[in-house]
């Protein structure tokens, strides 16, 4: 990291978050480059101050087929479908992330709460920091946004972690929801250590050419730059509703990005599609830009900085 | 950007037993060792190395699933979309270089050849399992004046690898750089001979891909992903990989033997 002159007070971008520390609280999101340890690994050394791992299930799941991204403009539609290896073979790429330096944090689906608190248990005995309950993918069906949009299933999963796991829950929410803070303050209640907002928001893309769908799923999950302003405004309404720590992700992909969100009540942020768009160097450049304006503009924490934007 | 676009296979070429190449216009720009994520709509969308970079694009089909297989039977007039280029391709050095590809992968290199565009400042050698599996044998003549071909039966050139023939030009030749495309324990021992007579290589290698931009992480060969960070590496990185040439990822992200 380039050294940044101090003004007045040091800047530190160290945060707390749900008895986790990070180096800094610029995050990979979930379902980018997290299937396998090699690749944590690397977006680790790349900066990011916590990694989050594919969203792991019960059993191996091959996802849908080809075409499961489309390019936009401002952004990706996605329906990968879920694929992952399946909790078990998940263990040996958890082997290889146990040198990281900095916290990971497993991400997982299910489709009941005995399910989520198995699994949520077993990224625990894998060593995993915290556990980010997938509560949220739009287009897979029986799982994530389908119990993600109901207030008191959310609040049966969460309380049902909470019981069979010590590490902190992390609940990750849809937008796709006419009221998100209800939902919010389901995880609240049920004992929920942070809330990760927002998911991929329902979207198509259609050839013309083609007269079709362009995604096998044809309905998938729209994120990048044309989702920003949506998490960001849901990020300032939950942090106004709620006392647990915000994650805003949605559309990150520079430092003004990042420090939007903060201001609007995130503790830390996660970067995805900002990976595909900007390279990995997405988080190194995040990182330093707002270690810059920080100390340009006086503030010497992030929870200095944190919901100024309330005020 | 490299959003999707709507094209139309111009030309259709069989090339060798069960290796198609289809043309068509696709207007950006392509470097050698770029490829493209092509879809059949309804069918499959499939990762496709660019064999022809310049004037109409093209990409050489091998069949070996279903998607291929659609994809290697269309006519000319057929809708396929394209979007890319993506990975990072070859980078070329002064000097003379030398081409060594195994059956299918010789598609990814011949647009190194086009680019040098110098008969004398590449070789090119071509090998496969048996004659009919070779494929680019007269385009590589028109493009280096040292070609030579290898079989694995006999059938056709010299008889045994591609790797043991080029084991001899390296030894006479003052190479500044081998460029090879071809199954992994081919390439494995291709980078061991580089490595003995010292001279750098860079090889292209073959994943399972979905998203083809470098998010979704199912072509991770130890952490690198080969959409993104490759699909060329050199030698020296990919010779620390311990899946290279050993491990592959499927479609759920388990680690597979190759």
């Amino acid at each position: 990291m380039n050294q940044v002159l101090p003004t007045k007070r040091m800047t530190s971008l160290r945060v707390s978050l749900a008895g986790l520390t990070l180096p800094n609280p610029i995050m990979l999101a979930s379902g980018m480059m997290g299937e396998t340890g090699g690749s944590l690994m690397k977006v680790a050394e790349a900066g990011a101050g916590a990694v989050v791992t594919k969203s792991i299930g019960s059993e191996p799941r091959p996802g849908y087929p080809n075409p499961t991204l489309v390019e936009l403009e401002e952004g990706y539609l996605n329906a990968m479908g879920l694929p992952n290896p399946g909790i078990a073979a998940f263990e040996e790429e958890m082997e290889v992330v146990r040198l990281c330096p900095v916290p990971i944090i497993g991400s997982v689906f299910a489709s009941s709460a005995k399910e989520f608190s198995y699994l949520a248990e077993r990224m625990q005995v894998y060593g995993a920091s915290a556990v980010e309950l997938n509560l949220s993918c739009p287009h897979a069906k029986g799982y994530g946004m389908e119990v993600g949009v109901d207030p008191e299933a959310v609040e049966a999963i969460v309380s049902a972690v909470k019981s069979s796991c010590k590490i902190p829950v992390f609940a990750k929410l849809t937008p796709n929801t006419h009221d998100l803070v209800a939902v919010g303050k389901a995880v609240q209640g049920a004992g929920g250590d942070a809330i990760v907002a927002i998911n991929t928001l329902k979207g198509m893309s259609i050839s013309v050419e083609a007269r079709r769908p362009i995604l096998s799923n044809k309905g998938g999950g729209l994120s990048g730059p044309a989702v920003k302003a949506i998490g960001l405004r849901c990020v300032f309404d939950l942090s106004a509703a709620l006392e647990i720590p915000i994650i805003g992700v949605g559309g990150i992909e520079n430092w003004r990005d990042a420090v939007e969100y903060i201001m609007a009540g995130a503790s830390a942020v996660q970067i995805g599609s900002g990976i595909g768009r900007r390279g990995l160097g997405v988080f190194k450049e995040v990182i330093e830009g707002m270690a810059l304006f920080m100390s340009e503009n006086g503030y010497s924490s992030i929870e200095g900085m944190r919901g100024v934007a309330h005020e | 950007m490299n959003r999707q676009v709507m094209t139309k296979v111009s030309n259709s070429v069989r090339e060798g037993e069960g290796m198609t190449t289809l043309r068509f216009t696709f207007d950006r720009p392509i470097s050698p060792g770029q490829f493209l994520m092509v879809w059949v709509p309804g069918v499959d969308e499939v990762p496709m190395s660019a064999s022809f970079i310049y004037g109409e694009k093209g990409i050489t089909v091998k069949e070996v699933g279903e998607a291929t297989k659609a994809l290697s039977r269309l006519k000319p007039g057929s809708l396929i979309g394209v979007r890319g280029p993506y990975g990072h391709g070859f980078d070329l050095v002064p000097g003379k270089t030398l081409i060594v590809g195994g059956g299918s992968g010789m598609a990814s290199l011949l647009p190194v050849a086009d680019f040098i565009n110098d008969k004398d400042k590449v070789d090119i050698l071509i090998g496969a399992r048996t004659s009919d599996e070779l494929i680019f044998v007269e385009r590589a003549r028109s493009l280096s004046n040292e070609v030579h071909v290898s079989t694995d039966d006999g059938s056709k050139g010299r008889k045994g690898t591609v790797v043991e023939m080029a084991k001899e030009h390296l030894a006479k030749k003052g190479y500044s750089l081998v460029l090879g495309c071809g199954p992994e324990r081919m390439l494995r021992a291709l980078v061991e001979a580089c490595e003995e007579v010292r001279i750098p290589c860079q090889l292209s290698l073959e994943r399972y891909m979905k998203c083809g931009t470098g998010l979704c992480g199912s072509c991770a060969i130890n952490g690198l992903r080969v959409c993104a960070d490759g699909p060329v590496f050199p030698g020296e990185v990919l010779r620390e990989l311990p899946e290279f040439g050993g491990f592959k990822r499927n479609e759920c992200g388990r680690r597979v033997k190759l």
